[in-house]
């Protein structure tokens, strides 16, 4: 499964495109695509470009987490720094 | 130090309301991020894991305490708290919000400092020795070149679209701490025999995928014609460097592919048309600039403290921390300052805002005004009074800041990994936590000695593993960090390029492996050696074998 990923353009943070098409900064209320299905999200998620800096797809497994190759970036991404637990999301949890 | 004249002055005003239009055309959608990502990097701003990342312009590490104290301001202002030292002498915000950015820069500008030349295929701000003005060892200051070639590079119309970035590093002392022979182009001030001082040019050094120590171009420059030397070697690459393949873009593979001698033939050719042409400085321009730099006057001291002497027998850790991050000044009665930005278990280079501010107001009292940034990730006070340095010790500990390791096992070299950085594929910081934590004794790490490990959390080498003693290299193994050790680096005036130790180890050998590394380092060494000259000396076998031991 697939989920869409971006910076907000004004800040920086990171999102996730959510079932409402709006982004959310919480991955497991992204929404999953399929492989197939996911080419054409990230294409009109890329022209959004009043609200994000770029925009990519990445793996997630059926709980919403990140998975394959890039798990570790993208769990880094959604928490936070692993040096510093007062910052990034991991802070407000 | 340097002071703006209006032309510096209006130049970075500019440059502010420039950049303040472009956000706004980002923000309302008029620019693309791909429109858009080229000016924010010719203004310092990146775009890392967790948001944008600002790296602030220190040319040449020096800064004065009223500048201190507005980087730990916006650190408060406009980030989370703290900076990041870089090893180019620069300091990183690693939380802005775009919004915020030109205010920022506004802030920034009020104390003559900016974000330009630290990023962007141009040349990049100049670094040089911290000690600078400082050290007995010198010839003469280096800022006063390093001024002049920042005033020469910056916006410098022909090169601001170079095939790659441009590093440029300036020493002038035989005990090179600018790591010279590892930039594009770097440059060491001595005397020659005639008794004239001039640079020795060595080009075509570097770090990244192919590390390169680089090559003499020139045994003798007169100091009259730096700058039309470095515009000569600039055209040169300008025009030959790759523009095709963005990894042998720097002008250590142009170098490296032509031979350093017919890279040398070339810049001379080019030199000999331009070398009268008016692109040095007249003797009057030069004299102004010097004077900026003119030395602080020093009062008239003996060499000896009494008050030092004391308390240096009455307090251990002092005395241990005066051993380790003091330097000798040339003036006597005065010392130079080391402040470790490397606590037990830190984040190395990270400084909170009541740091920076408590070293700004540290400075004003007692060292003159002035700071230095090191590229190896440390701050400097250069001009503490000998009477002084208990007062200075004491202040820097109530701010836990007084950590004394300059030099030893734990000052290490860290990238900030894949913690922050989009490009890592592996973390840096967690082992230089965990390397740092292990030999948390700092009595066992004076037994140890001089052991420089430098860190990169991917193959860009922005923590400079390839010249660590030990180096450390952090790789993606589907998925999974794994850590390549290099032996035997140094970026100093001995500068080699490390040489890869074995397979890879994970996250939890390679602090064991460091451990055996300095181990077998004990027992060899033979009087004063340090681990790099015992490793020199013995070569990589015996560390080899103590790494993969039935491992």
């Amino acid at each position: 499964m697939k989920a869409v990923t971006g910076n907000r353009l004004d800040d920086g943070v990171v999102v996730y495109l959510g079932d409402d098409d709006r982004w959310t900064s919480d991955l497991s209320a992204a929404a999953r695509f399929e492989d197939g299905d996911a080419k054409d999200v990230l294409a009109a998620a890329q022209k959004r470009v009043k609200e994000i800096a770029d925009a990519y797809l990445i793996e997630v497994d059926d709980s919403g987490a990140p998975a394959g190759r890039e798990t570790l970036r993208e769990t880094i991404r959604k928490s936070g720094p692993t040096v510093r637990l007062d910052l990034g999301y991991q802070a407000e949890a | 130090m340097y002071r703006y004249d209006e032309f510096d002055a209006t130049m970075v005003a500019e440059r502010v309301a420039q950049f303040r239009g472009q956000v706004q055309r980002r923000l309302s959608g008029e620019l693309t991020e791909d429109q858009f990502k080229p000016l924010r990097l010719m203004n310092g701003l990146y775009l890392q894991l967790h948001a944008y990342m600002l790296r602030v312009a220190i040319p040449y590490g020096t800064l004065s305490s009223k500048q201190m104290r507005r980087l730990g301001e916006v650190a408060r202002k406009y980030d989370k708290g703290y900076g990041h030292f870089t090893t180019r002498q620069n300091i990183q915000y690693n939380w802005p919000a775009l919004v915020d950015v030109p205010d920022l820069l506004d802030d920034l500008a009020d104390v003559e400092m900016h974000a330009i030349q630290t990023s962007g295929n141009c040349i990049r701000n100049v670094t040089s020795d911290q000690y600078a003005g400082a050290s007995a060892e010198e010839i003469e200051d280096p800022r006063p070149y390093c001024e002049m070639i920042r005033q020469w590079s910056t916006f410098h119309p022909e090169f601001s679209f170079l095939p790659r970035k441009f590093k440029i590093a300036v020493t002038a002392a035989p005990h090179d701490r600018a790591a010279v022979k590892v930039h594009d182009i770097g440059l060491i001030l001595y005397k020659n025999e005639e008794g004239e001082t001039g640079f020795e040019v060595i080009v075509g050094g570097g770090l990244g995928r192919t590390p390169y120590v680089g090559h003499t171009i020139r045994k003798f420059l007169p100091k009259k014609h730096l700058l039309s030397y470095l515009e000569a070697i600039l055209r040169v690459y300008n025009l030959e460097g790759r523009r095709d393949n963005m990894y042998k873009a720097r002008i250590k593979i142009l170098v490296n592919s032509e031979g350093a001698e017919k890279f040398a033939e070339a810049v001379e050719a080019e030199w000999a048309q331009i070398k009268d042409s008016g692109i040095d400085l007249p003797r009057e321009e030069m004299a102004r600039i010097d004077a900026y730099f003119a030395p602080p006057v020093f009062e008239k001291l003996s060499d000896e403290s009494a008050v030092l002497e004391e308390k240096k027998a009455s307090d251990k850790n002092f005395a241990r921390w005066l051993r380790l991050n003091t330097f000798a000044h040339k003036a006597p009665g005065y010392a130079i300052v080391n402040i470790s930005l490397k606590p037990i278990g830190g984040v190395p280079g990270d400084i909170s805002d009541v740091q920076m501010e408590a070293v700004a107001d540290i400075a004003e009292e007692y060292s003159l005004d002035e700071i230095r940034a090191t590229h190896e990730q440390n701050l400097v006070l250069p001009h503490v009074k000998k009477d002084d340095l208990y007062a200075v010790y004491a202040a820097l500990k109530a701010v836990d800041l007084a950590t004394a390791n300059i030099g030893m096992v734990s000052d290490i070299i860290a990238c900030p990994g894949l913690d922050y950085c989009s490009l890592a594929n592996a973390r840096s910081i967690p082992i230089a936590q965990r390397i740092s934590e292990r030999f948390a004794d700092l009595g066992l790490q004076e037994d140890v000695g001089e052991l420089k490990i430098k860190i990169s959390g991917c193959i860009n080498a922005c923590g400079h593993h390839h010249v660590g003693h030990i180096g450390i290299l952090g790789v993606d193994k589907k998925g999974e960090e794994f850590y390549q050790v290099t032996l035997g680096g140094s970026g100093a005036e001995d500068a080699s390029i490390g040489e890869i130790a074995g397979r890879g180890l994970s996250s939890d050998q390679v602090v064991d492996a460091v451990e055996k590394l300095v181990g077998v380092y004990r027992e060899r060494r033979q009087g004063k050696e340090r681990f790099l000259d015992t490793y020199r000396r013995l070569g990589a076998e015996p560390f080899k074998e103590a790494l993969y031991e039935a491992a």
